[in-house]
C-alpha cells in the first residue's frame, strides 16, 4: 500500500489547519458584531458634525478658512491610509493597496509627490517599500479604536496644509457595504467643500464666541478628525467580517481537500487489498 | 412652555437625544444658558457639565471634557470630546506619530529612499518646532 502513511499525515495536518481556520472564523463572528454596533455608535457624531459645517459653510461670508480654499497648483498631496493591523483577512488590504498604488502612479505622471500617513501596520510595512515618504504612522488600535490615538498623526497632516507643504489631503479606505463585501476606495479630504444646505436662502450668521476664526479652525479640525477615525472604526469591521467569510472560504476549502484525500487514501487501501488478495490466489495455484 | 431638540454626540458614541425646555453648558467665554428660539450661535465647551431639563422637567447632568456648541433656533447640538484636548497634549501627540514613522522607517533594510525620507522628518521636525517658537512668542 504504497503513501498511505503519507496521505494519512497529510489529513492530519490540514485537519489541524482548519481548526485554526474555524476558531479564527468564529472569533472575528462575534468581533464582527461589536465592531459593526461601534460603526453605527459613531455615526451620529460624524452626522452631526457635517451638518453644524455644512450649516457654517451656508452661513459664513467674511472669513474663509485655508481648508476651505482650493489651491491653484497641486505639487504635493497628503494621503491618509487606513489598514487593518493583522493579516488572513482575505484582499482587504491588497485591494485598497491596489487601488492607492494606481492612484499614487496617477499623480507621479503629473509630478506630483505624495505625502503618507499609514494607519495600520500592513500600511506600514507596504509604503516602507514604495517610493513614497511616510510622515506618520501610527498602528496597533486594537478593535476598539479611539479617537485620541489618531489625533497625533492626523495633526502632521493637518499642520502640512496649512504650512503649504501638501495642497491636498485624500484618505484611502474601505467601506463597507455589508458582511459580504468591502469597497476599497479614496476620498477627499481638503480643501474640504461642505455641502450647502439649501433651506437657508436669506442672509445670517451665528454669534461666534469669542471670534469666528477659532470657532472655525477648531470645529474644522475636529470634522477632519472624526472623518478619519470613522474610517478607521469602518476599517475594523471590514476587518472583521472579511476575515470571516476568509476563514469560512479556507475552512470549506480544508474539507474538500480532506474529502479527496481520503478518496485517495481509501483507493490506495483497497488497490492494495485487491493486490494482496491476487497474490495469495496466485500462490495458491501455484501449490 | 416652547421646547427644542437637543443632541450630545461624541466621536465614539451618543449621548443624548430628546426634546428639552433648556439647556446651561460651560462654553469657553463663561456659562450659558439656552433656551428655545435662542439666535444661532456656535462656540467652543470647556470642559465641565452640561445641565439640562427635559420635556417631562427632569434635571440631567452630563459630563464632558470639552466640545463645540452649535445652538439653532429649534436645534441645539453639543459635538463633546472624548479626548483630552489642549494645543500642547496634540503637540505631543503629534511628535509621538512622527517618532514611530522614524523607527518604522528605521528598521528598513535597503534604505536608499529611507535617506529622502528621513531629510523629510528632519524637515517637519523643524516645522513642528517653529510652530512651539511662534506659540509662544503669542502668548
Amino acid at each position: 500500500m504504497s503513501g498511505g502513511k503519507e496521505i494519512k499525515g497529510q489529513i492530519s495536518s490540514i485537519k489541524n489547519t482548519q481548526k485554526i481556520t474555524k476558531a479564527m472564523e468564529m472569533v472575528a463572528a462575534s468581533k464582527m458584531k461589536k465592531a459593526q454596533m461601534r460603526m453605527a455608535a459613531a455615526r451620529p457624531y460624524a452626522k452631526m458634525i457635517k451638518n453644524v459645517v455644512g450649516h457654517l459653510a451656508s452661513a459664513h461670508q467674511e472669513y474663509r478658512h485655508p481648508f476651505l480654499v482650493k489651491r491653484e497648483s497641486v505639487k504635493r498631496v497628503g494621503l491618509i491610509i487606513i489598514s487593518t493591523d493583522r493579516g488572513l483577512c482575505g484582499g482587504l488590504n491588497t485591494n485598497l493597496f491596489k487601488e492607492v498604488l494606481k492612484k499614487v502612479n496617477d499623480w507621479n505622471n503629473q509630478s506630483i509627490e505624495v505625502d503618507v500617513c499609514a494607519i495600520g501596520s500592513k500600511a506600514e510595512k507596504f509604503f516602507k517599500r514604495l517610493n513614497v515618504n511616510l510622515v506618520a504612522q501610527v498602528s496597533h488600535l486594537g478593535d476598539s479604536p479611539e479617537i485620541n490615538d489618531v489625533i497625533g498623526s492626523i495633526k502632521i497632516m493637518l499642520d502640512n496644509f496649512t504650512d503649504g507643504n501638501i495642497d491636498e489631503l485624500h484618505l484611502a479606505e474601505n467601506k463597507f457595504i455589508n458582511t459580504m463585501s468591502q469597497e476599497p476606495g479614496i476620498i477627499h479630504l481638503l480643501p474640504t467643500e461642505p455641502n450647502k444646505e439649501d433651506e437657508f436662502s436669506h442672509h445670517w450668521d451665528y454669534i461666534y464666541e469669542p471670534d469666528s476664526k477659532s470657532v472655525i479652525d477648531n470645529l474644522l479640525v475636529r470634522y477632519i478628525e472624526s472623518l478619519v477615525y470613522q474610517g478607521i472604526v469602518e476599517n475594523v469591521a471590514c476587518e472583521m467580517s472579511a476575515r470571516m467569510v476568509a476563514m469560512k472560504s479556507a475552512s470549506d476549502n480544508a474539507s474538500n481537500l480532506i474529502d479527496e484525500l481520503q478518496l485517495i487514501y481509501n483507493k490506495a487501501r483497497q488497490a492494495s487489498i485487491t493486490q494482496e488478495l491476487s497474490e495469495i490466489v496466485a500462490g495458491a495455484a501455484a501449490v | 412652555m416652547s421646547t427644542m431638540h437637543l443632541d450630545i454626540v461624541s466621536a465614539e458614541e451618543e449621548i443624548f437625544s430628546g426634546t428639552v425646555k433648556n439647556l446651561s453648558a460651560a462654553a469657553i467665554m463663561g456659562e450659558v444658558g439656552i433656551f428655545p428660539k435662542h439666535t444661532p450661535m456656535i462656540t467652543p465647551l470647556k470642559p465641565g457639565e452640561i445641565k439640562v431639563t427635559t420635556e417631562n422637567d427632569e434635571e440631567m447632568l452630563f459630563f464632558i471634557s470639552g466640545g463645540v456648541l452649535e445652538v439653532q433656533p429649534e436645534v441645539v447640538t453639543v459635538l463633546a470630546d472624548t479626548a483630552i484636548r489642549g494645543e500642547d497634549l496634540d503637540e505631543a501627540k503629534a511628535a509621538e506619530a512622527k517618532k514611530r514613522a522614524e523607527e518604522a522607517l528605521a528598521d528598513k533594510s535597503d534604505n536608499i529612499d529611507a535617506a529622502k525620507a528621513l531629510a523629510e522628518l528632519a524637515q517637519a521636525a523643524a516645522q513642528l518646532k517653529m510652530i512651539e517658537t511662534l506659540r509662544k512668542k503669542s502668548k
